[in-house]
């Protein structure tokens, strides 16, 4: 064997032993978990049973899914509407621009997100940045309420996953052929009617990307919704958490977790479903 | 022969005998910087309704920036462009009567044949029922019925080709711009698509601009072909014209093989007739272009152009001598090519210059007459050379 196929095997046997030990392995664990019963006194008792996953029906537990479920949407909605046009100008910059402002879409990754969160405090809360500039304007007689409001829970997961709109948008409008726009034009098509029926329709596979990255994430983002939501339970991952940390129900938080996994599984089945068959069109 | 020296004299008298009066396109010291480059430089002509005109040259001559003026893709940095007698400089192109054929075709990859064809008339709102009709009619022509509902992904790149076509002529433009459509077609089906395209003017009778490197597709296709290089016009005229009466040693070497002897002029013999120096041997020229004594010129001839005898076969005939008598250069035979119907022979002249000649198989021999070594005698039909002042 040569030296670059040792180093090849060795590169991906890693990777292999990595993903088995530090995600399959612990989410058999779960899945296993998902199928036990709470315990009294050790944290699960033996025997097989589909009650935690049944429980996830019942009307509490379902209408707080369905709206984790609209919540993210919203949040997914609200970063295309503004992702788009950012990252439709971001294409229309010069090419001695586009790469400071991408570094400029990017620098907030570079923080934790965490520590963000509570930076977005500092700007929403009553005596915060905003507050406080408004006021000094008199726009506002007094204070606006702000934190621990859906509205809240909306910027911080904006804030947060834009990023993860507007990259996916960027590469999908990077890839319009400039002359397909210019074929347009010259059949007719002014500035708007070639954005509606060429720019958007080629970007679809884009726009999906990114709603999916958005979307997902937004279902989980527990702390998001516990620092600027207030203590209710607004997301899945709110849910989860409880169950595991508050609750001890363990069997019960791993039914939720292995349900969750198995939604977005589906929808990026889908989404690959849908993007393959678009590329294919697409293929020239 | 004529020696056209005004460009514009022979393109009025072309539209004297075509019947073609009415200038469609019209450009007036057209030039286009692009920074410091300057892409275009003082372009002026126009274009008659109807005709099909096409621009050649080698990549990096401009032709392209000039079909994308004319599109409305570039604009004039000074100058002027008319469409019917219009400036256009302020109409963008999706207000222009003139469509494109691109050159990659640059079809919607996201809609069928028929929204593709369809596009141009929806923009325009003309209602569904004449939207389909005209898209049928469209893909007829360009024989491509039954293909509504394919994806261009779907196509071959001739069929891709034909729907760029449809697309642009649904719309009936006063123009069809072409932007070297055949460039990604195989040898064969650019022969085909060449002979359909000259058939589809005829048949629609739209102006057509084509932009091409290719001297062939622009010699069979067009009615006019504007040579250019470097951003300016070197030539304008019909095929026959620029191929026989070349303005300069660029657009003769441009278009097929040519070669160029040097010589001098040493007498004026008659009113266009003159007797130079050429290659070491005396020759009697006739050109329309005046000379003066003593003047270093050019004489071009294309290969086919040429007389070439061996000289033992000379030395017994009196016949064949006479043939001779207005020119007579002696080289040597160094190489011949064969060609199937013709072959080309290539001869070291005594004056160490070195000519192609192309000769056509006698008939009622087998063999090649000329092989290499020979001692020949090299002269051409009298008038058909050209005449040009040395460069």
């Amino acid at each position: 064997m040569n030296k670059s196929a040792l180093f090849r095997r060795l590169l991906i046997g890693s990777t292999c032993a990595w993903m088995v030990l530090l995600a399959l392995i612990p989410y058999l664990i779960l899945l296993g978990a998902s199928l036990l019963e709470r315990g009294a006194e050790t944290l699960v008792k033996p025997g097989l049973t589909l009650a935690n996953y049944l429980h996830l029906l019942s009307p509490a537990v379902f209408s707080m899914a369905v709206d984790s479920i609209g919540l993210a949407a919203i949040a997914a909605l609200l970063c295309l509407m503004i992702g788009y046009p950012f990252a439709y100008i971001l294409t229309q910059a010069s090419h001695k621009v586009q790469p400071l402002l991408l570094l400029l879409v990017m620098i907030p990754f570079w923080t934790n997100s965490l520590i963000r969160t509570y930076a977005l405090v500092m700007m929403l809360k009553a005596d915060g940045v905003i507050n406080s500039l408004l006021l000094w304007i008199g726009l506002i007689d007094e204070p606006l309420q702000m934190m621990y409001s859906p509205l809240a829970v909306f910027i911080g997961l904006v804030y947060t996953l834009l990023p993860f709109m507007i990259l996916p948008l960027y590469a999908a409008l990077k890839a319009v052929d400039p002359r397909l726009l210019e074929a347009g034009r010259d059949l007719g098509a002014g500035r708007l009617q070639n954005f509606c029926r060429i720019t958007v329709p080629l970007t679809v596979p884009g726009i999906i990307a990114g709603s999916m990255l958005v979307f997902l994430p937004a279902l989980g983002m527990f702390y998001i919704s516990d620092i600027l939501g207030g203590a209710r339970t607004m997301l899945l991952g709110n849910y989860i958490r409880d169950q595991f940390l508050v609750f001890r129900n363990i069997p019960m938080g791993a039914a939720a977790s292995v349900t969750m996994t198995l939604a977005m599984g589906l929808m990026l089945f889908l989404y690959s479903l849908a993007h393959r068959r678009s590329g294919k069109e697409m293929m020239q | 022969m004529l020696i056209s020296c005004d460009l514009h004299s022979k393109a009025e008298l072309f539209r004297g005998i075509f019947g073609l009066n009415k200038t469609v396109v019209e450009l007036k010291q057209v030039c286009k910087d692009f920074g410091e480059h300057r892409a275009l430089i003082d372009i002026s002509f126009s274009v008659a309704d109807g005709e099909f005109l096409s621009l050649l040259g080698p990549s990096g001559c401009g032709k392209t920036t000039l079909l994308r003026l004319i599109g409305g893709f570039e604009h004039c940095t000074s100058g002027s462009l008319l469409i019917d007698g219009q400036t256009v400089d302020q109409v963008p192109p999706e207000r222009r009567a003139v469509n494109t054929v691109f050159q990659n075709y640059a079809l919607f990859p996201h809609m069928t044949v028929f929204d593709n064809v369809a596009f141009g008339l929806q923009m325009a709102k003309k209602p569904a029922a004449e939207v389909a009709t005209s898209v049928a009619q469209a893909l007829e022509l360009v024989q491509l019925n039954g293909m509504e509902r394919r994806r261009p992904a779907e196509l071959s790149g001739g069929q891709q080709q034909r729907v760029a076509i449809a697309r642009a002529i649904v719309n009936k433009p006063r123009v069809l711009l072409l932007d070297e459509p055949m460039s990604a077609l195989d040898h064969r089906l650019r022969k085909l698509m060449q002979k359909e395209l000259k058939q589809l003017q005829r048949t629609l009778g739209i102006t057509f601009i084509l932009v091409t490197h290719d001297q062939d597709e622009a010699f069979s296709l067009s009615d006019r072909v504007v040579v250019m290089q470097e951003g300016h016009i070197e030539q304008i005229g019909t095929p026959m014209e620029i191929y026989e009466e070349p303005l300069n040693l660029y657009v003769a070497r441009f278009v097929g093989d040519i070669n160029v002897l040097s010589g001098i002029v040493r007498k004026q013999t008659g009113p266009s007739t003159y007797q130079a120096l050429v290659e070491g041997a005396t020759v009697r020229l006739r050109s329309n272009r005046p000379l003066s004594l003593a003047q270093p010129i050019h004489i071009l001839l294309r290969p086919e152009d040429f007389r070439l005898e061996l000289e033992q076969d000379m030395a017994e005939s009196q016949d064949l001598s006479a043939k001779f008598q207005q020119a007579r250069l002696k080289g040597t035979v160094r190489r011949v090519f064969y060609h199937g119907a013709t072959y080309d022979v290539e001869v070291n002249l005594e004056s160490g210059t070195r000519v192609q000649v192309t000769e056509f198989f006698d008939d009622d021999s087998e063999n090649l007459y000329f092989k290499p070594g020979d001692a020949v005698a090299l002269g051409w039909h009298e008038g058909w050379e050209v005449v040009l002042p040395h460069e």
